[in-house]
C-alpha cells in the first residue's frame, strides 16, 4: 500500500489514544501519519496499575504498555513533554507549548482527565499532591522515605489504593473520607463497613464523615484541620477527591463541552474532523472513568478513522475492583434499595464475605461482592442478558457452581460459561474469543494470550479466569507454574521474593518466611542461602548475617572437598604477588604438612587438604605475611585476573594490571548472586582472556571496552560489548554500577550472563551505559554496601569469632593416657 | 545405659550442628530452631560427607557434599534417595548434654 496516507494528530498518550492505534494499525495498516504530543515526558504505560507500583509490587517497567520502539516500528513521531497549547481548526494545525506547530487532517482529542483540587486553604502547600500519574507516584514514593505521617483526602478507589501503597512503603497513614462509608458510590453501607476493617487492619486509620477545614503548614504541608478544629499532623497530603475531564483545550477552541466533550456515538465532536476519546469525552451524556468503556470509545473511533462509521459506542455497567492485594471487592450496577426491588445477601462473619444482589423483575440490576468475588463474572453475565433467575433464585447467592448440583470445582464454573461470557472486564474480552485465539494461534503462554486477546493484560484481576480456560483449552499442555518456586517451601519465585522484601520491608529471614507465607517452618538448604543473600543485598546496614543460613564453605571461608578437608586460596591482588609473599606461603605449607600447592585459573594460589581445625592457625600465619581472604569459595567478587599491560608488554595499550588491581580493591568483599569472575587485557590479543568472564575488560588505545556476560564452565559462550568508555574512572564506574544492578536482580545462583539474557542486552546498556543518573544511583548503592561488607573474614576469625565452627564439641570415649 | 557428657546446648548454634570426635569416628550433634537436639554419625551414606557441616533446616540437615537431605530423627536420607546413618540417643538436661555410650558401641559394633 503505498497510497499514503491521512495526517492524524493526537494530543495525549493515555491508554484510549493507545489503544485506538492499535486497532486502526489493525484495520487501516499504512493509512497514517501518525503524530502524538504528550503531556508527560514519557511513553504510553497502562494507568491501572500504578497502584502496584505505588505499593512496589510491580516497576513502572512492567507497566510500559507501549515501549519506544513500538512507536518507531509504526513510524510515529511522539513529541514527549509537549503540552498543546492551541488548536486552530481554520488552519488545522496544533501548537505546543514548545513551539511546535503541526497539521492535521484527523484529530484526536485524548486529554483525559484533571484531578479535582479541594478549594481548601494551603492547598498550593509543597508536600499536598494529587494521585493521577507517574509524577504523582514518584513524589509519593519520595515522600514515603521519611516514613512519616502520610494523610489520604478521599475513601473512594483511588484514596484507598494510595494510601495501602503509602502503608507498605511505612508511612502512617490516615484516610478522610466526607461521607459515612467508603467507596459509598460502588459498595453498600455493609461492604464498606467490611472494606473499613479490612483497611484498618492494614494500620491504615479511617475517619469517615471527616469535613476538612484547611490543610495547615508554613512553607511545607504540617497537617489537615477538620472542621471539629483537630488538625492531624502530616508531611504528605494526597488529594484523591475525584477527577473531572480535561476540556480546556477543546472549549478554546469553540467545541461544544457539557461535562466533556460532548461526542456522537461515532466518537465525533462538533467539528467533523475532530475525534475525542477517553475520560475527556462526553458520549450519551455519560463521562466515564473505568478503562472499559474507554477502550470501547477507542476501538469505535479507530473504525471511524478507518472510513467505516458503523459502530457505535453503547453504554454497559463496568464492575468495580479494588486493586489491593488481599482485598476482594466487586461492584456493578445499580444498588440503590426501590419499593420495586428486592435482594438477597449472604453474609458469613467468619470468612469475612458479603455478597448482596439487587433484583428488579426478577432479574439481576446490581451486585455487591465482597471477600469472595469469583462469581462476579458470572453475575454480571445473568445481568447483562437479563436472565430470568426464578428458576435458581434459592441459591443464586451461592454462585454457579451451586446450580444443578455440581461441585464447588472452579475449572467447571469456567468451564459451565457461555461463549459470549465476559472474561476479561478492562478490556472487554469474551470467553469465546480466549479460547478461539488459543485454538487458532497455538497459544500455550499466558503472556501470549495477552498479547493476542488483550484478556488480563490491564488491572489483571481475571488472570486466574485466563488460566482456568488455558488449563479447559490446553490440558496438559498448559503448565500454570509457568513461575517456577525458588524451592518446595514456597509459591513464589526468586522475583517476587526479591520485590516482596523490598515493597514490605522484610529485613529477616523468619519475617520473609512469615510474611510470605513459607510452607516449612524454617526453610531448606536451597532457599535460605537465598534468601541471606538477598537480604545482606537489600539492607547491608540493617541485615545481621545468618552463618547458619549459608553454604559452609561461606561459613568457614574456604572450599570444602571431598574428604572433609579444605582449601585455601589467599588473595593475589590482579594475580601479583612477590618473594616475601611466596616464602610465607611456603612456610605456612611445610608447618602445616599441607599436601598439595597449586595455581589455579583465576592467578591465584591454591593450598589444599587442610585440616579444618587448623584453618584459624593457617589464616593467622597467613595474616601476618598481609594476606586476606581470597574469597574462592564465595557467592560473591572472586578473581580479577590481569595481563602485564603496558608496563611490560610490547603491545600493551594500558595498564591493565593497574586496572585489575583497582578494580579488585575497589570490589573484593561484596556479595553477589552467584560467584563473579573478572578480568582486564591490556590489548585486543587478550591473555587475560577477558573475552569469556562475567565481567571483562579489553584495554585498547582509545580507552576501555567493558565486555560483560561471558562464560567458560557448563556453558561456553563469548563475552557481550557493553561499551567503550575513555578514562579508568569511568571503567571503573561502569563496572561497579553494572555489578550493584546484576546483585539487585539476579536470581541466587544466576550468573551474570543468564541474569542478562533474562533482562535483555538493551535494557542493561541503557541503564549503565546511557542513563547517566541510574549509573551513578547503583554506583553509590554498591559504595554504601562495601562499606559493610569489606571485612577480612580471615582476621575477624584468627581473633576468635565462631570459634565454634572449628572445634569439636567435645573428645570422648579415648583413654585417659591418650590425652 | 551409660551417659557421657558432651557440653551444653549453647555450645551448639541455634539451626547449627558440632561434631565430637569418638573412638568410632566423628558424631555430628544437632541443634533445631526449635531447640531439639538430635546426634547421628557424621558420615553421609552416600559419599562420606561431614554432616555437621550441612545446612540444617526443619528436622533435617542437607550433606555440603552433595545435598543429600538426611532426617535428624530416623538419620535415613529424605527424598529420592536412599542410605541411612546411625541415630545416637542424647539427653538433654537443663542444656547439659549427654550421648548413650551403648548406643555407640552399637554402632561401633556393625
Amino acid at each position: 500500500m503505498t497510497h499514503k496516507t491521512e495526517k492524524l494528530v493526537i494530543i495525549g498518550n493515555g491508554m484510549a489514544p493507545g489503544r485506538m492505534l492499535e486497532h486502526l494499525f489493525e484495520l487501516a495498516p499504512g493509512h497514517h501519519e501518525v503524530t502524538i504530543f504528550n503531556a508527560e515526558p514519557r511513553v504510553n504505560y497502562d494507568r491501572i496499575m500504578l497502584s502496584p507500583v505505588l505499593s512496589g509490587e510491580k516497576t513502572y517497567e512492567q507497566i510500559v504498555i507501549h515501549g519506544d520502539g513500538w512507536y518507531i516500528d509504526h513510524g510515529i513521531t511522539l513529541y514527549k513533554g509537549h503540552r498543546i497549547v492551541a488548536i486552530d481548526r481554520a488552519a488545522k494545525t496544533v501548537t505546543s507549548d514548545h513551539g511546535v506547530t503541526e497539521s492535521y487532517d484527523k484529530l484526536v482529542i485524548a486529554t483525559g482527565s484533571v484531578p479535582f483540587i479541594l478549594p481548601l486553604p494551603g492547598k498550593d502547600l509543597p508536600g499536598v499532591v494529587t494521585y493521577r500519574d507517574l509524577d504523582d507516584v514518584n513524589a509519593m514514593l519520595l515522600a514515603a522515605q521519611s516514613r512519616q505521617k502520610a494523610v489520604v483526602i478521599g475513601g473512594g478507589l483511588l484514596g484507598l489504593e494510595a494510601a495501602a501503597g503509602l502503608a507498605q512503603r511505612g508511612m502512617d497513614v490516615t484516610v478522610l473520607h466526607v461521607m459515612p462509608t467508603l467507596m459509598e458510590r460502588q459498595l453498600d453501607p455493609a461492604a464498606g463497613y467490611l472494606l473499613q476493617k479490612a483497611v484498618e487492619e492494614r494500620g491504615i486509620k479511617v475517619i469517615c464523615k471527616a469535613n476538612t477545614r484547611a490543610i495547615v503548614g508554613e512553607s511545607r504541608v504540617e497537617g489537615v484541620e477538620l472542621e471539629d478544629g483537630c488538625i492531624i499532623p502530616a508531611s504528605l497530603v494526597v488529594m484523591a477527591v475525584g477527577i473531572r475531564p480535561n476540556t480546556g483545550l477543546a472549549k478554546e477552541a469553540g467545541l461544544a463541552v457539557n461535562r466533556g466533550i460532548v461526542v456522537d456515538a461515532g466518537m465525533q465532536t462538533s467539528d467533523g474532523d475532530i475525534l475525542a476519546v477517553g475520560e475527556c469525552a462526553e458520549v450519551g451524556g455519560m463521562v466515564y472513568g473505568l478503562v472499559a468503556p474507554l477502550y470501547e470509545m477507542a476501538r469505535i473511533a479507530a473504525f471511524h478513522l478507518a472510513g467505516d462509521r458503523s459502530p457505535a459506542f453503547a453504554h454497559s455497567d463496568t464492575p468495580t475492583k479494588l486493586k489491593v492485594t488481599g482485598i476482594d471487592l466487586y461492584s456493578l450496577g445499580d444498588f440503590a434499595d426501590g419499593d420495586d426491588r428486592q435482594e438477597i445477601v449472604l453474609r458469613d462473619a467468619t470468612a469475612g464475605v458479603y455478597k448482596r444482589l439487587v433484583l428488579k423483575d426478577n432479574r439481576i440490576i446490581g451486585t455487591v461482592l465482597y471477600g469472595d468475588t469469583a462469581d462476579g463474572a458470572w453475575f454480571n453475565d445473568l445481568k447483562k442478558k437479563g436472565t430470568d433467575i426464578s428458576e435458581m433464585r434459592d441459591t443464586l447467592i451461592f454462585g454457579q457452581a451451586y446450580q444443578g448440583g455440581s461441585p464447588l470445582d472452579p475449572l467447571a464454573a469456567v468451564a459451565a460459561l457461555p461463549d459470549d461470557a465476559e472474561i476479561c472486564g478492562c478490556n472487554g474480552v469474551c470467553k469465546g474469543k480466549i479460547t478461539g485465539t488459543i485454538t487458532d494461534k497455538g497459544l500455550t503462554t499466558l503472556e501470549e494470550v495477552r498479547a493476542h486477546t488483550k484478556a488480563s493484560a490491564s488491572c489483571g484481576t481475571c488472570t486466574g479466569l485466563v488460566e482456568q480456560l488455558m488449563t479447559l483449552t490446553l490440558g496438559d499442555r498448559y503448565n500454570p507454574a509457568a513461575v517456577t518456586p525458588m524451592c518446595p517451601c514456597t509459591e513464589l519465585g526468586h522475583d517476587d521474593v526479591r520485590r516482596l522484601i523490598k515493597a514490605k520491608g522484610l529485613k529477616t529471614i523468619p519475617a520473609v518466611m512469615q510474611e510470605l507465607e513459607w510452607k516449612t517452618s524454617c526453610g531448606c538448604a536451597k532457599c535460605r542461602p537465598a534468601l541471606n543473600y538477598y537480604l545482606v543485598c537489600d539492607w547491608p546496614d540493617e541485615y545481621a548475617d545468618d552463618y547458619q543460613s549459608r553454604f559452609i564453605n561461606e561459613r568457614v571461608h574456604a572450599n570444602i572437598q571431598k574428604d572433609g578437608t579444605y582449601s585455601v586460596v589467599p588473595r593475589m591482588w590482579g594475580g601479583v604477588t612477590s618473594s616475601q609473599e611466596l616464602r610465607a606461603i611456603a612456610d605456612v605449607v611445610d608447618k602445616f604438612a599441607i599436601p598439595m600447592v597449586k595455581v589455579t585459573g583465576g592467578q591465584r594460589i591454591d593450598l589444599l587438604g587442610v585440616e579444618k581445625e587448623d584453618l584459624p592457625a593457617v589464616w593467622a600465619d597467613l595474616g601476618k605475611a598481609g594476606f586476606v581472604s581470597g574469597q574462592a569459595y564465595a557467592k560473591g567478587l572472586r578473581t580479577v585476573k590481569t595481563c602485564v599491560g603496558s608496563d611490560w608488554c610490547r603491545f600493551g595499550t594500558q595498564d591493565s594490571t593497574g586496572l585489575g588491581i583497582r578494580i579488585e580493591k575497589f570490589m573484593w568483599g561484596s556479595w553477589t548472586p552467584a560467584k563473579l569472575k573478572m578480568a582486564v587485557s591490556g590489548c585486543p590479543r587478550n591473555c587475560a582472556e577477558a573475552t569469556c568472564k562475567d565481567i571483562g575488560v579489553i584495554c585498547v588505545d582509545s580507552g576501555f571496552e567493558i565486555h560483560f556476560a561471558g562464560a567458560a564452565g557448563l556453558d561456553i559462550r563469548g563475552t557481550e560489548v557493553l561499551g567503550l568508555v575513555k578514562t579508568e574512572d569511568e571503567a571503573l564506574e561502569h563496572i561497579v554500577a553494572l555489578t550493584q544492578m546484576y546483585r539487585e536482580q539476579g536470581r541466587y545462583l544466576e550468573r551474570i550472563y543468564k541474569w542478562a539474557k533474562r533482562i535483555g542486552l538493551d535494557e542493561i546498556r541503557r541503564q549503565i551505559l546511557e542513563d547517566r543518573d541510574k549509573r551513578r544511583a547503583y554506583y553509590d548503592r554498591f559504595v554504601f554496601s562495601q562499606k559493610f561488607a569489606q571485612v577480612d573474614p580471615w582476621s575477624e576469625r584468627v581473633s576468635g569469632k565462631d570459634k565454634h565452627e572449628f572445634k569439636p564439641m567435645a573428645t570422648v570415649g579415648f583413654p585417659q593416657a591418650a590425652e | 545405659m551409660n551417659w557421657i557428657a558432651i557440653g551444653h546446648i549453647d555450645d551448639i548454634p541455634l539451626r547449627g550442628a558440632r561434631c565430637v570426635r569418638t573412638p568410632q569416628g566423628k558424631i555430628a550433634v544437632f541443634r533445631t530452631a526449635e531447640n531439639e537436639v538430635f546426634a547421628i554419625e557424621d558420615h553421609c551414606p552416600h559419599k562420606g560427607g561431614h554432616l555437621s557441616q550441612g545446612i540444617v533446616h526443619g528436622r533435617a540437615v542437607t550433606c555440603p557434599l552433595h545435598n543429600w537431605v538426611i532426617s535428624l530423627e530416623t538419620g535415613r536420607a529424605l527424598g529420592a534417595d536412599q542410605g541411612e546413618v546411625h541415630t545416637i540417643a542424647v539427653r538433654n538436661e537443663d542444656g547439659e548434654l549427654s550421648i548413650a555410650l551403648e548406643s555407640l558401641m552399637l554402632a561401633a559394633a556393625e
